[in-house]
């Protein structure tokens, strides 16, 4: 599979959010704004690039030849929570401003399923470290794609007149599942 | 108000009012993606109800002494280690259903449920207390699943059916929707999203109903 391939694949035609479904607590959460999207957006992009990166070779380079395979569940999730603590302490003494406009969401990362599925799915996929690296910005950027084409959705359906108990959560969930069908036209783009 | 408590309290409209995937919106991602079928939404259900017990006892155990600026990632090391255990009992004993699962298996790690009650309840009550509490979210959570992946597999496919995960012998299976009838985008990611949506809306309509009464009570 050619690089660009890859990378188109992982953009669209498997798009995170509406093919694996991961990630879906802070697409609900954060995609009411589009300033917070872009920011989460950013954020989940820098963290997943860097915990996929760091894991494949925590991977290759200690758990291989010690033959410790199965622990690769704890050792990559204690790796992204540590890298996920040094991001927050690096914006919070070097960027004040993103620190505060991140808020609650950055500590949340460590708990976004697509950080831990996208370490793991570069292992058993078998990938070479460069396809690792553009693999593990494709998936990211296809969340944030989802997160900023959600936002500006939702801002227009706050102004809709929608049944009671379908307002909030629920309608965006039926958006999803319009824009789920919409997403699998691209099933044929590779 | 006593109305209202009785009409609220019973078994079943507290398994949808506080529910933790319909009414507070934790642990979609694997909801959304596993209730394809029966069999898969019944391993994982029984995945997590392991899971969540055991390390709402563990944590409970250990929360007096540890530290407040690490807990959480003492908590997330000591639910990696049940999910890698329940994981490899399953692909032993299990493998189809292993295989079914997949990478959301490993993926209850993350599964906001767990984390969120080791956090919210565990770390601040007793050993008997946080087991109980556990045993009670993962059903509300199982039974999420099933509504899901009843109505799912149900539309889907035509019918129901249901296999014995240890040998593969079919437990039941019938077909009631003729085929060429049945709706298979139900078992894609489409029906997911509606599917959820149509639940997550019944549960707060439900929520509403019960809200009224006591509303109209407070302004006589």
């Amino acid at each position: 599979m050619s690089l660009f391939t890859l990378f188109i694949s992982g953009l669209l035609i498997n798009n995170i959010i509406l093919t694996k479904f991961l990630g879906m607590c802070p697409f609900m959460g954060v995609s009411t704004k589009l300033n917070s999207a872009v920011g989460m957006g950013l954020a989940v992009i820098f963290v997943i690039f860097g915990a996929s990166v760091l894991s494949w070779f925590l991977y290759y380079g200690i758990l291989v030849p010690f033959e410790l395979e199965y622990m690769e569940l704890i050792c990559f999730i204690l790796l992204i929570a540590a890298f996920v603590q040094f991001v927050e302490l690096f914006v919070k003494k070097f960027a004040p401003e993103l620190y505060k406009s991140l808020g609650i969401y950055l500590p949340l990362i460590t708990t976004n399923c697509a950080v831990l599925y996208v370490a793991m799915d570069n292992i058993t996929q078998k990938y070479t470290l460069v396809q690792t690296m553009v693999n593990s910005i494709a998936v990211p950027a296809g969340f944030m794609m989802m997160l900023v084409i959600f936002a500006t959705i939702r801002r227009r359906l706050n102004q809709n007149d929608i049944p009671k108990a379908f307002q909030g959560n629920p309608i965006a969930f039926i958006c999803a599942a319009i824009m789920a069908v919409a997403f699998s036209a691209f099933a044929g783009l590779v | 108000m006593s109305e209202k408590k009785t009409k609220g309290q019973g078994f079943f409209s507290r398994l949808a009012t506080e529910n933790p995937v319909f009414a507070t919106y934790l642990g979609i991602c694997s909801t959304l993606a596993i209730t394809t079928s029966l069999n898969s939404a019944i391993g994982m259900g029984v995945a997590v109800i392991v899971v969540l017990t055991l390390s709402n006892i563990l944590v409970s155990l250990i929360a007096p002494i540890t530290p407040d600026d690490i807990h959480i990632p003492v908590y997330i090391v000591i639910i990696a280690s049940l999910v890698t255990i329940v994981s490899m009992f399953m692909h032993a004993y299990t493998p189809s259903l292993f295989t079914a699962l997949g990478a959301f298996l490993d993926l209850v790690v993350v599964n906001c449920i767990i984390l969120g009650r080791a956090e919210s309840y565990a770390s601040k009550h007793t050993v008997v207390e946080s087991a109980i509490d556990g045993l009670q979210q993962g059903f509300a959570y199982t039974g999420a699943l099933l509504a899901m992946s009843l109505i799912r597999q149900f539309l889907g496919t035509g019918g129901l059916s249901f296999s014995n995960p240890f040998t593969n012998n079919v437990v039941f299976a019938f077909r009631i929707i003729p085929e060429g009838y049945e709706i298979s985008m139900f078992t894609e990611q489409f029906g997911a999203f509606i599917t959820f949506a149509c639940f997550a809306a019944a549960v707060a309509a439900y929520k509403n109903y019960l809200a009224k009464p006591a509303k109209k009570g407070a302004a006589k």
